[in-house]
Parts: structure tokens; sequence; C-alpha cells
């Protein structure tokens, strides 16, 4: 099994780094005040990151799905609030339509998400319809060569802010998650609203917005694969989705992880650095155990995945085991900074809130073990 | 316009410099674009964009420096040259790279031939000046504005915080400082267009260089590293007090007045 990245790879890892820590890091105090980072997005775009692994013909940089999981990462060790915006907007936007859009569609949709010019979004869950897509109550009705959408969207990463929505609306309710279609809707369609922005524990700077949808006409050429396609369309991308959120807990991991190693070497007690305490010390090697097999697992399934390979299980272990790994790691991160860790002085505090909600999104820890349970049986 | 840029791969500036057998230890060490050749590519580059033509970044070094010059290629330089000299320097110091240079460079033409001020790691600065020495033409140090109008060269450089005005010809070469430009990031576009981009490998040979030709014109006596920080000292007591140990202290303990 080969885990090396080639030198491409290695190449786009720094600059991504690179890009983070110069161009993000003085970003986050203003997304800590819940302002979106549209001008990192823009400049993210004209880096080409807004589009990594879409093909050169619709104007990506057709770099693998290895390296799209590489720049999730290195932008979540800066800011997990950055990571989940590529993340929906590549894994679970640009890709379905990348893969079941039309040519129509893909030069008119993909080309400007590609480039970073337009956001993208992703909206099936409702607020009766989690983890369980089969009870959408969002109704979609063909008239002549429209499909007039009635309903409402939660919990919608990007919303407001998107350009593009991918919208999943039940177009034959009898037939439940069977019955279900996937739409391209553009945000200045009439009828689209945008309601409340949630107040969220972490992620903040982040859009997780309600939407109404009243008599919206969707043209039918906007329909995305074949009507009652949907469902399929939406778990296709599944695993890529789950990739990308471990992803993003393996960059806030390793930020905690390196910012308790940093302040163990300098804080002094009982007249030696905690560092050299063996409680604190042996704190940090589990940490940086977990870490490091939370990586393993993460490349594992993103190899898997680029290679056209099944990894249903592997991500869905990776999602599962990189998200509990950020937030033992950002747990124990604030308990290495003692009552430091507990302000916001310190960015510990912020990797703990932001990391809860890798454990519950793309899929809950409990969802995660269905998948790998099923199968091993 | 035919532009060249000198690269030097170097430790990244986070590294922790370590010693082993009398020498710095290079193992496993991450090492970048020395960041003041970072300036001098992206000037290139601009120029390249302005003027029309090709910029060539070169560098002398071991086969570990191709990483550093497709990463030049990435951020939008056109072809690279790596002079290889791993086999056969052992000990080389600055007269060695520029003499190696300046037979690269001799029949090439170049308009404009443009360094980082210094190397983050050795310090000197005296390749690009030695190289410009060495070709006969015009150098200026420590850029912070370049403009070119036909062969005629207006260039602002740092002076010690001051600036300089300087009005000279091409070819020329020069060196760059902090302020002339922020260097760009590759972009993905970039880093996938670098692989296929034309990276020539050269040895001494292919320069009718025998070993002798660029022996070290210096000798290293002995590597050591600074003497730790030691914890600074807290003076109490009245202030008029305070004062006068403080002087006392100058005087005596860090003879500095």
């Amino acid at each position: 099994m080969n885990l090396t990245f080639t030198e491409e790879q290695k190449m786009m890892k720094k600059m991504v780094r690179d890009f983070a820590v110069k161009e993000i890091t003085p970003c986050i105090e203003k997304m800590e005040k819940d302002e979106f980072p549209r001008e990192v997005i823009r400049k993210m775009g004209e880096l080409g990151l807004m589009g990594i692994h879409v093909p050169e013909k619709y104007g990506g940089a057709e770099m693998d799905f290895t390296s799209y999981i590489i720049a999730i990462h290195e932008c979540s060790k800066v800011s997990a609030t950055v990571g989940v915006i590529l993340s929906v907007h590549s894994s679970v936007c640009t890709n379905p339509i990348l893969y079941f859009g039309t040519e129509e569609q893909k030069q008119k949709y993909v080309t400007k998400l590609a480039s970073g010019e337009y956001l993208g979004a992703f909206c099936l869950t409702e607020p009766n319809a989690g983890s369980d897509a089969g009870s959408l109550k969002t109704r979609a009705v063909k008239d002549g060569d429209h499909y007039i959408i009635n309903g409402s969207k939660m919990f919608i990463t990007n919303g407001g802010e998107a350009d593009v929505y991918l919208v999943f609306a039940s177009t034959n309710p009898e037939l439940r998650s069977k019955g279900i279609s996937a739409f391209i809707v553009e945000k200045n369609t009439p009828g689209f609203i945008v309601g409340k922005n949630e107040k969220k524990m972490g992620l903040h700077g982040s859009r997780t917005v309600q939407l109404t949808f009243e008599e919206m006409r969707i043209p039918v050429q906007n329909l995305l694969g074949k009507e009652n396609e949907g469902f399929k369309i939406a778990l296709a991308n599944l695993d890529v989705g789950r990739i990308g959120i471990a992803a993003q807990s393996l960059g806030i991991a390793e930020a905690a992880l390196e910012a308790a190693t940093s302040y163990a070497k300098e804080r002094q007690q009982f007249g030696k650095t905690i560092a050299t305490q063996q409680g604190i010390a042996f704190k940090l090697a589990d940490m940086a155990t977990n870490v490091e097999a939370a990586k393993l697992l993460l490349y594992r399934a993103a190899n898997l995945r680029a290679n056209g390979e099944k990894c249903g299980q592997e991500a869905a272990m990776a999602k599962l085991f990189a998200s509990r790994t950020a937030m033992e790691t950002a747990t124990e991160a604030i308990q290495i900074f003692g009552g430091y860790g507990y302000t916001e002085d310190y960015p510990v505090e912020r990797y703990f809130r932001d990391a809860k909600i890798t454990e519950i999104y793309e899929g809950t820890s409990e969802i995660q073990r269905i998948v790998i349970s099923k199968g091993l049986f | 316009m035919n532009i060249y840029v000198l690269l030097k791969r170097t430790f990244d500036t986070e590294e922790k410099i370590t010693l082993s057998g009398g020498k710095i230890n290079e193992d496993g060490v991450e090492c970048i674009i020395n960041p003041y050749d970072e300036f001098a590519i992206e000037e290139a580059i601009q120029v390249r964009d302005a003027h029309g033509g090709e910029v060539t970044v070169v560098s002398v070094g071991s086969e570990d420096s191709e990483k550093q010059l497709r990463t030049a290629l990435a951020m939008g330089a056109d072809k690279a040259a790596l002079i290889n000299i791993e086999d056969d320097v052992e000990n080389g110091d600055q007269f060695t790279t520029a003499k190696i240079l300046t037979e690269y460079l001799k029949d090439k033409g170049a308009d404009l031939i443009l360094a980082g001020n210094v190397a983050i790691d050795g310090g000197s600065g005296q390749v690009g000046p030695r190289v410009a020495g060495l070709l006969g033409i015009p150098y200026v140090t420590t850029i912070t504005n370049l403009e070119i109008d036909g062969s005629n060269v207006t260039i602002t450089r740092d002076v010690e915080g001051d600036s300089e005005v300087i009005e000279t010809t091409l070819p020329l070469l020069v060196t760059a400082q902090q302020g002339l430009n922020e260097p760009r990031y590759p972009s993905l576009p970039g880093i996938m267009k670098a692989k296929k981009k034309p990276l020539e490998e050269l040895e001494l040979d292919d320069l009718d260089l025998e070993e002798e030709d660029v022996e070290a014109k210096t000798k290293t006596i002995e590597v050591y590293l600074p003497p730790k920080k030691e914890a600074g000292k807290v003076l109490s007591g009245d202030l008029g007090d305070q004062v006068k140990e403080l002087v006392h202290l100058l005087h005596t303990e860090a003879k500095v007045i």
C-alpha cells in the first residue's frame, strides 16, 4: 500500500499550507465574529482551489481526489470554517453536477464553480429529515417545461452566500427515497427565500441557514440526472463528503496537537516545562498516535477513492475515527493549556467548538457505525 | 527579453539547525526556495509579462534542488536548469557557485539576471555581484523597484532603510530585497503545468569545467552554533539604584559601554 504523496501533491500541500497561514489566519478574528470569508474564497478561486478535481475542459486544475483532500486538510488546520466551505462547495455541489450533469449543465455551472466565481451548496436536510432522507417533505411538481418546488430546508451550509444550490425534492412521495429528484437552483430564482442563519457553537463565519421555496419555478433543463434519481445522486457522493469531513477533522486535530505541544514546551510549572512532566508527555504521545492513525485511515480512503475503488467502509471508518480524534485531541489540548485553554486568547477553545460538529454532520458517528457494522455481517 | 533567475535551495526558516561531525545536519530537513529568490522569480515573471520573452531559473546544487526549481516553474517561469555538482565538488564557496553560474550564463545572451539579495543560510550576498563581475555587466543590489524602458533601467534600491534611485542599462544583474513585490503562490494549474516544462540537468563536464577550476577560495575552519540565549535579568529596588546597577552591568558584564 503506497501512502506517499507525489511531487505535485507535496508542492500543492506546501502551497495550501503557506496560503492558509498567510491569507486565512488574518481573517480568523472576523470569522469568529461571524463574517463570511468571501475574500479568502475569491483568492482560493484564483489559485484553482475551488475546482481542484474538475477537468481542465471545465476550467479546473484536473488534480486527483487525494490532492483535493490535502487541500481540505491543510485549510482546516488553520480554519475549519474555510475547510467546510470548500468541502461542501466541491464534494456535494460541484461533484454531482460533474458526474450526473448534461454537457450544457456542466458548461453553465461547473466552469463557474471551478473558478470560484460561483459558490455551491447542497440542500437535502429538512426539519424532519436528517439522517432519514426518505421522509423529505419538499415537493416538486412538473408543470409544462418547469417544475414547481415548495418546501423548506435546514442547516444549509453556504446558504445565502452560495450562487448555486443542489436541491432535493420529492417528485413521487409514495416512493419515498426512490421518488426524490435533484435540481440545480440559482440563488436569484423567484420564490427562493433565505431564512435565519443558525447561531452555532463553532464553525463561525460559515453559513448554516434555513431556506424556503415558495412556488419556485425551475426549468426542466435544471433537473440533474433523471427524475426520481435524486437519492442515487445524493448517495453517490456520500463517501466523497465523508472523506472530506475526515480531512477537516484531521486538520483540527493536528492544529490542537501542535498548539498543545508548543505550549507544553514553554509552560513552566514546579521549575520545569510541563512537557517534561510525564503526565503531560504521555497525554501528548497518545494524541500524536491518534492523529497519525487518523491520517492513515483518511489517506487510505482517499487513495481508494482516487483509484475509483469501493471505499464505503474505509470512508466511514476514516470519518468516525478522525472526528473522534478531533474532539478528543481538542479536549486534551484544553486540558494541557489549563485555565488559559478555556479563554478566547488561545485557539484551542475554537478547535474544541469546531471539532464537535465533525461527529454530527455528513452522517453522525452512529450512522458511520451502522455503515461499518453492516459491512461486517 | 531573455531573463535568468539564480535560485538557491535553503533550509525552511522554521527548521532548527543542528551540527553533526562539524557540519550542518541536513538529514530530514525541510527545504524551500530562498525567500529572497522568490522576490527575484516574481519580478522576473512580471518583467516577462510586461515586456515579453522567457524566464529561465537556474540553480547550482544537488538533485534535491529539482523540487525548488519545479516550484519556480509552477509559479510561472518557463524553463529551468539544474547544475548538479553533488559528485564533483565537496567544499564549494561563493567563488565556486559564481564561477559555475558564469560559465553557464556566458553564452546565453541574458538581458536581465535576477537573484536574491542574500541567501538566508550562508548570508554572504556575494554570488550575484560576483557573477556580474565575471560576466562584465553592471549590477545593483537590494532593489525594491525596477522599471525598464527599452534598454534603460531605473532602479530604486534600499540603502539601510533609505532609498537610492539608480539609472543604468541592460544587460544587468540585480538582487532583490524584501518589498520589491509580493511573490505569488504557485496555482494548481501552474503546479500541473510545471512537470511538463523543460528542466535541463547539467554537470561540470557539460560546462567544460574541471574540479580545480571551481575550487573554493576560502576554507571553513570551524562551524559552531551561537551560544544559548540566557534568561534576562530583572533588576529591583529603588529606581535610582536600579539605574546605577544597570549602567554598571552594561559596563562590566555586557561590556557594551
